[in-house]
């Protein structure tokens, strides 16, 4: 097609331009000023005199003699062994991806396969579960868990999240599993290999692509959960974000809330990191569920 | 696949849903039932010097034991749903028969917990949804017409609002919009009002949770949106073209048709997801201002005034009501569209 036909007139490109740049400053610029900010004092980045105080560290150099400043990140990390958090948020979120996708592969490859109407029914079952408010879930849980000491336990909380996210990874597996040609593990049985052989010696290689999209996904939705660990973990046992929401009940006092901000910078680093390695995963995984229906 | 291998295939996930999300369904029901235990009162004999009085005291211990033997407590059959935290039957009665006008009524009704919290809910749920397929799409055409070069930073911008977690993100926020912050003092400036606080209002705290929502979900429509634009069908375009469509007609008749199947999809996601609003209140600490069902129940559980499992059970039961009405219309499609290609 002619490059003529799809020539904008400058008005229009003005606009997209404009309308991009604002949408990426939307995005974006939150995400900078927090990461700057947490290297200042609260009297700099809450400064009600002159925002630009936040730019230039101007309290911060009075405080402290530099213009940045890793007090917050010392605070929140060591003070109030942020660190501890982090290692559970690793351990859940580590156990949760593996689980989950052992479950997932299995049953999403069955889905898939089976061509029955109750596979059918299982998935939309599975829709309806994936539907299911988090918290209603775990109002069922605390009274039970309560009564067999189970509660506040970190296997309690990872169970619990890979069920819950049992029916996301059972739709997105198995629609991955459907993009692979049925031929292949079918002559593998006429091979004389059983179901599980095929899979295990024809399929499980070919599998990765799908595999990994869908680990993405479980592992932002265990390090990213709120009401679940919130909720079911004890003290002891917190992980990084209901840390963080604790943060902010105690620490209203000076100097503290920048605790706060350091701990969100240093639970959101993570996050960059994997988008910065898996973006095309991530967006092939958001796709993928919706041209396939 | 034989039944046999599907069900051995098929078996770990469907323990594992079944004991963490049907089971805790039931359970939530059942504790929706029941109702704490009254303190057991004993009658004590208070002697003192001016004689001997009768008075009622809470015995402790046999309290306990009533707890410990029956921990679901007692029964209460539907007494829950009906009190006035839930469904508040006797309240909203009495507010109808006593309005002066229909907006009297529906600020009487809005006072009570379980309706202010479903207004909310419901009024974030659609206007969220709305905003966020419309933002999702103009950003798509947006980041479409792009040169390709810049393409892959700006989706990189684009997904951080989505992939935070949502407590960080609105947290984020938060801190901005404080007085103090850079755009709360900003504002305040702007408008030269010194006591002007998005915090304080509940209309503006409404609408800042709203702008926290679409902020969140957009870069999922837009991700959506924008792989469907790269399918849309050349030749049809071209032919569009030829016929002398203009460039807002091409959009209309060509591309928003064939982007209908991805539409439904990311309304179906977004509705579940926005239904069960409940990080943003807890980070921007909205709560006197805009509660949500799921934040009722979070509130039930681990509130500062104990555990009350009978009444979040109930809200329990009554969001997962919400969910499935909001559900049926999709699950008729699927039904149908299943049902047609098996025939």
């Amino acid at each position: 097609m002619s490059a003529i036909a799809h020539r904008r007139s400058p008005a229009l490109n003005v606009i997209i331009w404009g309308f991009v740049l604002l949408w990426i400053v939307a995005a974006g610029f939150p995400f900078l000023w927090t990461l700057w900010g947490s290297f200042k004092v609260q009297s700099d980045f809450f400064s009600k005199a002159d925002w630009t105080n936040a730019l230039y560290g101007v309290r911060t150099q009075i405080e402290t003699g530099g213009s940045f400043t890793g007090k917050g990140y010392f605070g929140a990390w060591v003070t109030n062994e942020f660190w501890v958090a982090a290692l559970n948020t690793g351990i859940v979120v580590v156990s949760v991806v593996v689980i989950s996708l052992t479950l997932g592969t299995l049953g999403g490859y069955a889905l898939a396969r089976s061509g029955k109407k109750y596979a059918f029914y299982l998935l939309m079952l599975a829709l309806v579960f994936r539907a299911m408010p988090h918290i209603t879930l775990v109002s069922g849980y605390l009274l039970p868990f309560f009564e067999w000491n189970l509660w506040g336990h970190l296997p309690t909380a990872i169970i619990v999240m890979v069920a819950i996210n049992q029916p996301f990874t059972l739709w997105m597996l198995h629609s991955f599993f459907l993009n692979i040609p049925k031929d292949l593990d079918e002559s593998a049985m006429v091979d004389g290999c059983t179901r599980f052989q095929a899979f295990r010696h024809v399929i499980v290689p070919v599998m990765w692509p799908g595999v990994i999209t869908t680990g993405l996904f479980s592992f932002l939705l265990a390090y990213n959960d709120f009401t679940v660990t919130a909720t079911l973990l004890s003290q002891a046992n917190q992980t990084m974000v209901p840390k963080i929401a604790s943060f902010l009940g105690t620490t209203q006092t000076e100097g503290n809330v920048m605790f706060a901000v350091a701990a969100v910078v240093s639970a959101t680093a993570p996050l960059f990191v994997l988008v910065l390695f898996f973006q095309r995963q991530i967006v092939s995984g958001l796709t993928a569920g919706a041209v396939k229906g | 696949m034989k039944n046999r291998t599907f069900f051995w295939f098929i078996l770990p996930s469907l323990i594992t849903m079944l004991l963490f999300i049907a089971l805790p369904i039931v359970s939530v029901f059942v504790q929706s039932l029941h109702i704490e235990h009254e303190a057991v009162l004993t009658e004590v004999e208070n002697c003192g010097p001016f004689g001997c009085t009768q008075e009622l005291q809470i015995n402790v211990e046999e309290t306990q034991k009533l707890k410990d033997e029956r921990p679901l407590g007692q029964f209460n059959g539907f007494g829950t749903y009906t009190n006035r935290n839930h469904l508040a039957f006797a309240e909203i009665s009495q507010a109808w028969q006593s309005r002066e006008g229909i907006g009297d009524f529906f600020s009487q009704a809005l006072n009570l917990p379980f309706y202010r919290a479903l207004a909310f809910t419901l009024a974030y749920t659609f206007v969220v949804t709305p905003l966020v397929l419309i933002l999702g799409f103009l950003i798509a055409l947006g980041v479409n017409s792009l040169p390709k070069r810049i393409k892959g930073p700006t989706i990189f911008i684009s997904l951080l609002p989505m992939i935070v977690t949502p407590l960080i993100g609105s947290l984020i926020l938060f801190w901005m919009i404080d007085a103090q912050g850079v755009l709360g003092a900003t504002l305040q400036n702007l408008f030269d009002d010194p006591s002007l606080s998005l915090k304080a209002s509940p209309t503006l705290t409404w609408i800042m949770l709203m702008v926290y929502g679409v902020w969140h979900s957009a870069p999922f429509a837009f991700i959506v949106f924008y792989a469907g634009l790269q399918t849309v069908p050349a030749d049809t375009m071209e032919a569009a073209m030829i016929d002398g469509a203009s460039r807002w007609e091409r959009t209309r008749y060509v591309v928003l048709p064939h982007l209908m199947p991805l539409t439904v999809f990311i309304t179906l996601i977004q509705l579940m997801d926005n239904f069960r609003v409940f990080e943003p209140i807890v980070g921007f600490s909205a709560q006197a201002s805009a509660t949500s069902l799921s934040w009722i129940i979070f509130n039930d559980l681990a509130g500062s005034e104990g555990q009350f499992f009978g009444s979040a059970g109930a809200t329990s039961v009554l969001t997962i009501l919400g969910v499935g009405i909001l559900l049926i219309p999709v699950l008729i499609r699927t039904w149908r569209d299943f049902n047609r290609k098996v025939v």
